[in-house]
C-alpha cells in the first residue's frame, strides 16, 4: 500500500480540491452531538469528535428513496439515476468504514446485488481518519478499530502530521490533484503511529469478550433475562436507526393523487418494531416485545457469525447513547453470560 | 469533471432485482372462495422464454398502485409459457387483485428462495402431503414428478381438506385419482353434502393407507400448523429422517432478495435459506413454527 505523510498544515489546502470528486460530507457539530453534513465552511468540520449520530449507511441507504416509478401503462422504470449522484464522505473513523464493509456483504457481495446501494458506494470517496475511544467505544473488541481496505484515503493523527494511507487508485487521484501537499514518510513517521496505534489500543474503557459469544447465546436462548431486557425496550427502533449495520427495510407504493401512477419507496425499518414479522392474515411471528430485541441480538451477534463468519456489531457505541430506556449491549451481553444478576443496573461492569 | 466519468464504470452494470416484469392475467379460475387461480403470461417475449423456476420457490407480484406481496408458485417448471399462482385473499395486495378483471397487467420479480431440492430427491420415492391451502406450492412439486416420473420411484400424495369445497385443485386431482403409477389419496375431514366419494377423515388417517420405505423417500409437507404437529409425528414414528423430511415456511417476504429483514426466522432468511427447510433445520432454528 502506498503511504504518505501530510503536515496538518496542509489539510486546508488538501480539502479544497475534494469537491471535484463529489459533493462533500464531513463531521461536522448537530446539538449536542456530530452529523455528517455538507459543511458551509471547512472550519465548521470536526477532527476530534466521538461518533457522528447517524452512521455513513444513511449515505449509502438513505432513510427514505425512491427506487421505482410505476405507471399502469409505461410499467415500472427504476430510478438507479437519482443513485449516481458523486460524493466525498471525510473523516470517516475506522470502525464506521468496518460497517459499510459489512453492509457490502449484504447488499453488494451477496447473490442479489442491490444496485442503489452499488451504485452509491461506488461513486463515494471515502476519507478515513483515526480516533480517540471515549466510554462507549468498544470497536478494540469486534476488531474493527483498524482497517485495511473500505477507503480511499485514511488520515492518522502522528503529530505534528497525519500518516496517509492510500486505499485505492481514486484515492491515489486526490493526492494527485492536491498537487505537492504529501511527501514521504520516514522512520520516526512509521514509530510514531506504532506509538500511538498501541496507546489507543490500550485506551479502550470498554471491553466486550466475543469469541464464544455465539455458543453462549444457544445456551441462553430461553434465558429469562431477555424478557427483564423486553420489559424494558420501549420498541422505539433508536438502536436500529443509529446502528451502522442495521439494514431492514420496508417498501411501500405511494400513488399520485386521482391516478394510479405513483413511486415504490424504500425506507428504514427495524425489527424492534411490532409489525416487522406480521404477515397477511393477521399472524404475527414476534409479538412480544422480548421476542423482538431478542431477535436484534441474535441476528447481530449469532446470526451474523453463522452466516459471514463475524457479528455485525463493529463497537461504535451509538445503541448505547441512543436508547432512552439505557439499555446497554455490554451489560446484555454481561448477562447472558452470567457475569452479572440482571439488567436493573444498565452500566456495565467493564468501565 | 473528466474525474467522474473514470469512475463510473458502465459495464459493470448490474441487472435490477427490485424491478418487475409485466405479466397479463390470462385467466382467473374461481377454485374456492376467497382462493382463485391466476393464470399469468410476461409481455416480454424474452421474459416469458427464459423464465426458468424450481418446484417451492416464489415471485413478488406487484399490483400497480397498491404494493408487492410474495406469492408461491402453483404451476410446475415443465409446463413452460403460463405462470399459475394460486392466490388467497388475505391482505391488501391480493385484496386489490381480486378486483382486478381479465387481461389486466400485474408485475412480477423472482423467481426467488431456494426451492425444493429436486435434483437430489430424484431417484428415492416421493411423499407429498398437504394440509388446505398447503396445496398451493406443493401442486408445482407434484407435476414437476408426473412430467418427470421416470426419475422418481413410488409418488404418493396425502391431501386434507376440511371439507370438498375447500379442496384446491379438486377437479384437476380427482382425475387423478385413477392414474396407474400415482398414489392419490385425498381426503376431508367432512362431508356435509355426503356426494364425497374419497376418504373422510383427518390427514393422518391416511397414512393407514399406504407403505414407505422411510430409506429412501424424501417427504415434503406444507399445510397449517395444526398439520406439521400431526404429520410430523407420524412421519418420526415411521423412522423417516429428519433431513429428508422437507417443509416450506409461510413469512413476509418483502424484498425477496435477502436485504429487507421481514422473513427472518431465528437469523435466516426465509428468502434466501427458504422457503423450504429441512425437518432438522427447522429444530434447529428458534421461531421456525
Amino acid at each position: 500500500m502506498k503511504i504518505l505523510k501530510m503536515p496538518k498544515q496542509n489539510l486546508d489546502l488538501f480539502v479544497s480540491v475534494l469537491p471535484a470528486f463529489g459533493e462533500v460530507y464531513a463531521p461536522v457539530k448537530r446539538g449536542k452531538g456530530f452529523a455528517f453534513d455538507k459543511p458551509s465552511l471547512w472550519s465548521d468540520v470536526q477532527m476530534k469528535y466521538t461518533r457522528t449520530i447517524l452512521p455513513p449507511k444513511k449515505l449509502m441507504l438513505p432513510p427514505r428513496e425512491t427506487t421505482i416509478a410505476f405507471d399502469p401503462v409505461e410499467g415500472f422504470q427504476d430510478q438507479l439515476a437519482m443513485a449516481s449522484k458523486p460524493m466525498v464522505l471525510f473523516g470517516v473513523h475506522p470502525y464506521d468504514i468496518y460497517g459499510l464493509n459489512i453492509l457490502d456483504r449484504v447488499f453488494a457481495q451477496s447473490k442479489y446485488p442491490d444496485p442503489y446501494y452499488i451504485a452509491r458506494r461506488k461513486n463515494t470517496a471515502i476519507i478515513g481518519m483515526d480516533f480517540e475511544p471515549d466510554d462507549k467505544h468498544f470497536a478494540g473488541s469486534m476488531n474493527s478499530d483498524f482497517v485495511d481496505s473500505g477507503f480511499d484515503l485514511f488520515l492518522s493523527d502522528i503529530g505534528d502530521d497525519y500518516l496517509v494511507l492510500v486505499g485505492t487508485s481514486r484515492g491515489d487521484d486526490i493526492v494527485v490533484m492536491s498537487g505537492c501537499l504529501m511527501q514521504t514518510p520516514g522512520e520516526a513517521d512509521f514509530a510514531a503511529y506504532k506509538r500511538r496505534s498501541k496507546d489507543r489500543r490500550a485506551s479502550y474503557k470498554t471491553k466486550l469478550e466475543m469469541e464464544d459469544l455465539p455458543e453462549i447465546m444457544e445456551m441462553e436462548y430461553h434465558s429469562k433475562a431477555w424478557e427483564d431486557i423486553g420489559n424494558r425496550c420501549l420498541s422505539c427502533g433508536s438502536c436500529s436507526m443509529a446502528c451502522p449495520t442495521c439494514y431492514c427495510f420496508d417498501i411501500n407504493d405511494e400513488v399520485e393523487l386521482g391516478s394510479r401512477k405513483g413511486q415504490r419507496i424504500r425506507s428504514w425499518d427495524s425489527c424492534l418494531f411490532k409489525t416487522h414479522a406480521l404477515v397477511a392474515g393477521g399472524e404475527n411471528f414476534r409479538e412480544e416485545r422480548s421476542s423482538r430485541i431478542k431477535f436484534r441480538y441474535y441476528h447481530k451477534q449469532r446470526g451474523f457469525v453463522a452466516e459471514y463468519g463475524r457479528p455485525s456489531c463493529i463497537g461504535c457505541g451509538r445503541c448505547v447513547e441512543v436508547c432512552p430506556a439505557e439499555i446497554n449491549i455490554i451489560s446484555v451481553i454481561e448477562t447472558i453470560r452470567g457475569e452479572r444478576d440482571g439488567i436493573a443496573s444498565s452500566a456495565p461492569k467493564s468501565v | 469533471m473528466e474525474l467522474q466519468a473514470v469512475h463510473q464504470n458502465p459495464s459493470e452494470k448490474t441487472e435490477n432485482p427490485y424491478l418487475p416484469h409485466m405479466a397479463r392475467i390470462v385467466r382467473i379460475h374461481r377454485m374456492v372462495p376467497d382462493n382463485y387461480l391466476f393464470q399469468l403470461r410476461f409481455v416480454d417475449d424474452n421474459v416469458l422464454q427464459n423464465w426458468e423456476h424450481r418446484p417451492g420457490q416464489f415471485v413478488e407480484l406487484s399490483v400497480i398502485g397498491t404494493g408487492e406481496a410474495p406469492i408461491s408458485i402453483s404451476s410446475a417448471p415443465t409446463r413452460k409459457g403460463i405462470l399459475e399462482l394460486c392466490i388467497r385473499r388475505a391482505g391488501r395486495v391480493t385484496s386489490a387483485l381480486y378486483k382486478l378483471p381479465t387481461n389486466a397487467m400485474v408485475g412480477i420479480r423472482g423467481p426467488y428462495g431456494n426451492g425444493f431440492p429436486v435434483e437430489e430427491m430424484e431417484g428415492n420415492d416421493l411423499l407429498i402431503i398437504a394440509g388446505g391451502l398447503g396445496m398451493a406450492p406443493l401442486r408445482s412439486l407434484l407435476w414437476y414428478a408426473l412430467d418427470n416420473r421416470e426419475k422418481f420411484g413410488t409418488v404418493t400424495l396425502m391431501y386434507g381438506a376440511r371439507n370438498p369445497a375447500d379442496m384446491l385443485f379438486r377437479e384437476e386431482l380427482l382425475s387423478l385419482a385413477d392414474v396407474e403409477d400415482f398414489n392419490c389419496l385425498l381426503t376431508v375431514d367432512r362431508d356435509p353434502t355426503g356426494t364425497w366419494k374419497q376418504h373422510v377423515g383427518l390427514l393422518p388417517t391416511l397414512f393407514k393407507k399406504a407403505t414407505f420405505d422411510p430409506s429412501r423417500t424424501y417427504a415434503a409437507v406444507v399445510g397449517p400448523p395444526i398439520v406439521y404437529k400431526f404429520v410430523l409425528a407420524e412421519l418420526l414414528k415411521l423412522n423417516f429422517r429428519k433431513d429428508r423430511i422437507l417443509m416450506s415456511l409461510e413469512r413476509r417476504m418483502k424484498c425477496g432478495v435477502g436485504k429487507c429483514g421481514h422473513c427472518s426466522v431465528g437469523y435466516k432468511y426465509t428468502c434466501i435459506h427458504g422457503p423450504v427447510f429441512t425437518y432438522w433445520d427447522a429444530i434447529n432454528l428458534p421461531e421456525i413454527v
